[in-house]
């Protein structure tokens, strides 16, 4: 006898005369699922509400007349199912002849050709020829965005495309218009989708009717290889399977992981493969002659770096300054970390965006999967939708089941998530808020607080209506809740004091406490401890070298001052670029290394919650490009630096996973009173980034930039703002912020914070004037 | 724009739902704004889309699967026939046919002088009486045939 499940209230059932014991409330097709009966399925899925439109799934009962929906029936003591019998099986054929009546049967001309449940389904469980004779029905295509191309007349109907939009991305942007023969999917006129994870649903359609629109016509399911790999977006550390033809990467699909991605993954892991292959990609190492990039060879390149750099007197310190991104594997810090040593240097850092520098406690606190575990989350300046799409996804899960989820951010990208508690205000009174919290929460738990400063601080603070309904939800008997900060608060000057504050409300209420990190190896970089205590980004760039290696990032957008890097390159002698992309933000560069972007090398990465995820390469090197590892470590050998003899990444691995469990202590910093920073005059500039800007492979992703004009950005402001500022929709105004001053067009948005300007972060008409600061404006006609 | 009238009557409907539920109210509310308006707009649905704080794709659903909204104008007498099994049954392909001719319309389309449209219609419940046909929604006849259907149409036009 199979056991399905072990509970104390097991019932009994029998499928296909085997007996089997199952936890009741379950469905005859999840019981199958679980051993491994094969029942055909159009509209079911385990991820999304139970439809029951597509009959694919009719199973024999016995007892019952009719044969019944096995996604729609839950299983009952003593019921016996067949799935393979006469009746089910003449069933079967009969629905699907049903559904193949109105399919066009263009196989031969579809994407989704090899790859198809219909196709597979017809040819298991449907006759060998039709019968139908009559005229079939066509519909017509919508244009629903660049990303998703639709053949609508292969639609079965079965509403996965719908309720995937709905349940998981949270905005029904596509429906069923029109009824019986009529009934057909659509977005509202015209509209595209929107949401961050509508590729999704490409993957859910059943038959060729949503197909990716980038990935059309280039290849056939069959000739692809797929390999297994970890994207290199976001924290989450999503795993992915890529689709490879001719060493080319054809297109991108989840892999399914329950505990990190379930069987999603964002718009961004999906389509950014585009940006590998885009014109500022690298074949050869580039050397600047007479401000033109002229290819060289790598012995060459390597000479000259050399030369270079045993010119710099390292018995000084830091002469030299090495910046790396967020994305840079365990394997290139480490090697990075060991280089600088050896250099003489301490300036190195890979924290591009922060603005506040402490480092402890910088990652989820939890695992992935125990988020939705707690009774009650508060989350502190996140834009969560764009920074961590799946993320995002749990937490509005959460909201919907236990409305105790609350949030303090400056843009309002919650619509769809039910909050219980929402203040949307500018970053600058984060900390407010959070005190008002603690101070809330102090006088009901009895925690106490030794630090002068965070006493007097409390001293003068009144706590609001709406800070109080969440430190209620926080405070609730017996309840485990927890905090996460967003990592733009890390990227306030006021980002510590905030950490601090929110760790303490988390100590007080015994609470999780968190970070959401940034980029792909944000975590696993920190965890290595790149840079000692007291050095950062701001420091090393703002004290004088000899030369600056940075690697895989671009200054110009992914730094927050493109100002202060220009000048501080300006500076330097020599300065080396390792970057698979070379565009006119490298011109203060001497050297591009081309290295190949993570689809290219093996490497590691540790997400937001500590896991270390290993891959290996998906397709060989792009032209003559090499992977970070091997560039630094032949660097290091032409550099004569001991101990470089690896050869292979794992060796490196294995030592950096040393050097990561040494479990570096940290000096932890004491919450400051800030009135010293003082504020300068002007509206707060709130810079969240897009999913599609985050960093130089998906800024050159074609289609997910498709439909907007790379010179054209927007700033949004509020209406109430607005007019008080006296400034009128689609006015062209004049801002000026510290960096630089731009002319830009305003639009009207009320999910902004008050007193605010925001304007997306890391865009081409707009990086100039750096992050989060003030602006000021000025008014042009 | 709705106007305060067919907003008051929608608030009325509302006040039969639970505040967080005010999508339940869509049907009543098209309703409403057809009977004001003649016939639905994109515009007005997405309207009543917007009161009702729901998705407007889902307020478009609910407007395309009844045959008792109207998405563009219809004629003074909107007649309904059913077309599905039991009336198929009784002939109810005649009676189409027969009123086809007589007003020289198709499905989905009006007479020239404005006063008739003809609707394809699912199963009203009521197949006792099959073949049958709706007018404006409201008045059913039953049992028909071609001339009890002229003499129908002859009243009406009368
Ligand atoms: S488009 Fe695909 S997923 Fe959507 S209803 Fe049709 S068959 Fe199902
Ligand atoms: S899978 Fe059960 S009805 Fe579609």
């Amino acid at each position: 006898m199979v056991k399905v499940w072990w509970l104390k209230l097991m019932i009994k059932i029998k499928i296909n005369g085997k007996d089997l014991e199952v936890k009741p409330k379950t469905s005859i097709i999840e019981v199958a699922d679980q051993v491994g009966i094969d029942i055909p399925r159009f509209c079911y899925h385990k991820k999304l509400s139970v439809a029951a439109n597509c009959r694919m799934c009719l199973v024999e009962v016995k007892n019952f007349a009719k044969p019944l929906p096995a996604c729609a029936t839950q299983v009952m003591e003593g019921m016996e199912i067949f799935t393979k019998s006469k009746f089910t099986k003449d069933t079967q054929k009969s629905v699907m002849e049903f559904l193949l009546i109105n399919h066009p049967l263009d196989c031969p001309i579809c994407d989704q050709g090899g790859e198809c449940d219909l196709q597979d389904t017809a040819v298991a469980y449907g006759a060998s020829k039709t019968r139908y004779t009559e005229e079939k029905r066509v519909v017509f295509d919508k244009n629903i965005g660049p990303l998703i191309s639709t053949d609508l007349t292969r639609c079965i109907q079965c509403t996965r495309c719908v309720r995937f939009l709905k349940e998981v991305g949270g905005m029904a942007e596509l429906g069923l218009v029109g009824r019986g023969e009529h009934a057909e999917i659509s977005a509202y006129v015209d509209k595209s989708v929107e949401s961050e994870l509508s590729g999704n649903i490409i993957d859910l359609c059943p038959v060729g009717a949503l197909t990716s629109k980038p990935f059309r016509y280039s290849a056939r399911s069959w000739e692809l290889v797929r390999r297994n790999t970890v994207s290199c977006h976001d924290s989450l550390g999503s795993n992915i399977e890529v689709h490879v033809k001719d060493n080319i990467i054809k297109r991108v699909i989840p892999k399914e992981n329950e505990s990190i991605n379930e069987c999603w993954i964002s718009d961004r892991d999906r389509f950014s493969y585009q940006g590998l292959y885009h014109k500022d990609r690298i074949n050869n190492p580039l050397k600047k002659v007479k401000n033109q990039w002229k290819e060289i060879d790598w012995e060459e390149a390597y000479e000259l770096i050399k030369n270079k750099i045993n010119t710099i007197n390292t018995k000084k310190p830091n002469q030299l300054g090495i910046l790396c991104s967020p994305q840079t594997t365990i394997e290139e810090g480490f090697l990075l970390k060991k280089i600088s040593k050896q250099l003489n240097t301490t300036h190195i850092d890979h924290r591009l965006l922060e603005k506040s520098f402490s480092k402890n406690n910088n990652w989820l606190g939890c695992k992935i999967e125990e988020i939705e575990s707690h009774d009650s989350i508060l989350v502190v300046g996140s834009n969560l939708k764009n920074d961590q799409p799946l993320l995002a996804h749990r937490f509005r899960r959460f909201a919907m089941k236990n409305n105790s989820f609350s949030i303090i951010t400056s843009y309002d990208d919650f619509n769809s998530t039910p909050c219980l508690g929402k203040i949307i205000v500018n970053p600058s009174t984060y900390l407010n808020y959070l005190l008002e919290i603690l101070k809330e929460v102090q006088s009901v738990t009895k925690y106490k607080i030794n630090s002068e400063s965070i006493k007097n601080a409390l001293k003068q603070i009144k706590v609001s209506k709406e800070t109080k309904k969440i430190s209620e939800s926080l405070t609730r008997d017996k309840s485990k809740n927890a905090i996460f900060i967003g990592h733009q608060v890390l990227a306030q000057i006021e980002g510590d004091n905030i950490k601090i504050i929110a760790m303490h409300i988390a100590k007080a209420i015994g609470a999780t406490f968190g970070v959401i990190p940034g980029y792909a190896n944000s975590v696993g970089l920190s965890e290595l401890n790149l840079s000692l205590d007291e050095v950062n980004t701001d420091e090393v760039i703002n004290q004088k070298k000899e030369s600056f290696i940075m690697i895989n990032f671009d200054p110009y957008f992914d730094y927050h001052s493109p100002k202060k890097i220009t000048k501080a390159l300006k500076s330097a002698k020599f300065n080396i670029a390792i970057s698979p992309f070379v565009s006119d933000s490298l011109k203060e560069f001497d050297i591009v290394l081309p290295m190949t972007p993570p689809t290219e090398t093996s490497g590691t990465y540790m997400n937001m919650e500590k896991r270390l995820q290993s891959f290996a390469a998906v397709t060989p090197p792009h032209g003559k490009s090499r992977p970070g590892w091997k560039i630094l470590r032949v660097l290091a050998n032409f550099l004569e630096l001991e101990d470089f003899s690896y050869d292979s990444s794992d060796e490196i691995k294995v030592e950096a996973i040393e050097e990561i469990n040494k479990n570096y202590s940290h000096n932890i910093k004491d919450f400051e009173n800030s009135k010293k920073n003082k504020i300068p005059q002007g509206l707060e500039l709130i810079s969240p980034i897009r999913a599609i800007d985050s960093d130089m492979i998906v800024r050159r992703a074609s289609a997910l930039h498709q439909n907007e004009n790379i010179d054209q950005a927007f700033a949004y402001i509020n209406p109430k703002t607005m007019l008080k500022e006296n400034l009128i929709d689609d006015q062209k105004i004049k801002v000026s912020s510290e960096e630089a001053e731009i002319t830009i067009k305003i639009k009207s948005d009320e999910k902004v914070s008050l007193n605010s300007i925001l304007i997306f972060g890391k865009q081409l008409a707009t990086a100039s004037l750096g992050m989060n600061h003030k602006l000021k404006i000025k008014r042009s006609s | 724009m709705l106007t305060k009238k067919t907003i008051q009557k929608i608030d009325k409907e509302l006040k039969k739902f639970p505040d967080d539920q005010k999508q339940s109210a869509i049907i009543a509310a098209l309703q409403i704004i057809q009977t004001e308006n003649g016939f639905l707009t994109n515009d007005l649905i997405a309207m009543a889309a917007d009161y009702l704080d729901m998705p407007k794709i889902a307020a478009m659903e609910v407007a395309t699967f009844y045959n008792m909204f109207e998405l563009k104008p219809a004629g003074k007498y909107k007649i309904s026939i059913c077309t599905n099994i039991s009336c198929a049954l009784r002939d109810a392909d005649d009676i189409v046919c027969h009123l086809k001719k007589k007003l020289k319309i198709d499905f989905n389309e009006v007479t020239k002088d404005k006063k008739f449209s003809l609707k394809e219609s699912e199963c009203m419940g009521a197949c006792g009486g099959a073949p049958l046909m709706t007018v404006n929604n409201q008045k059913m006849y039953e049992y028909l045939t071609p001339q009890k259907v002229d003499q129908i149409l002859e009243e009406l036009d009368s």
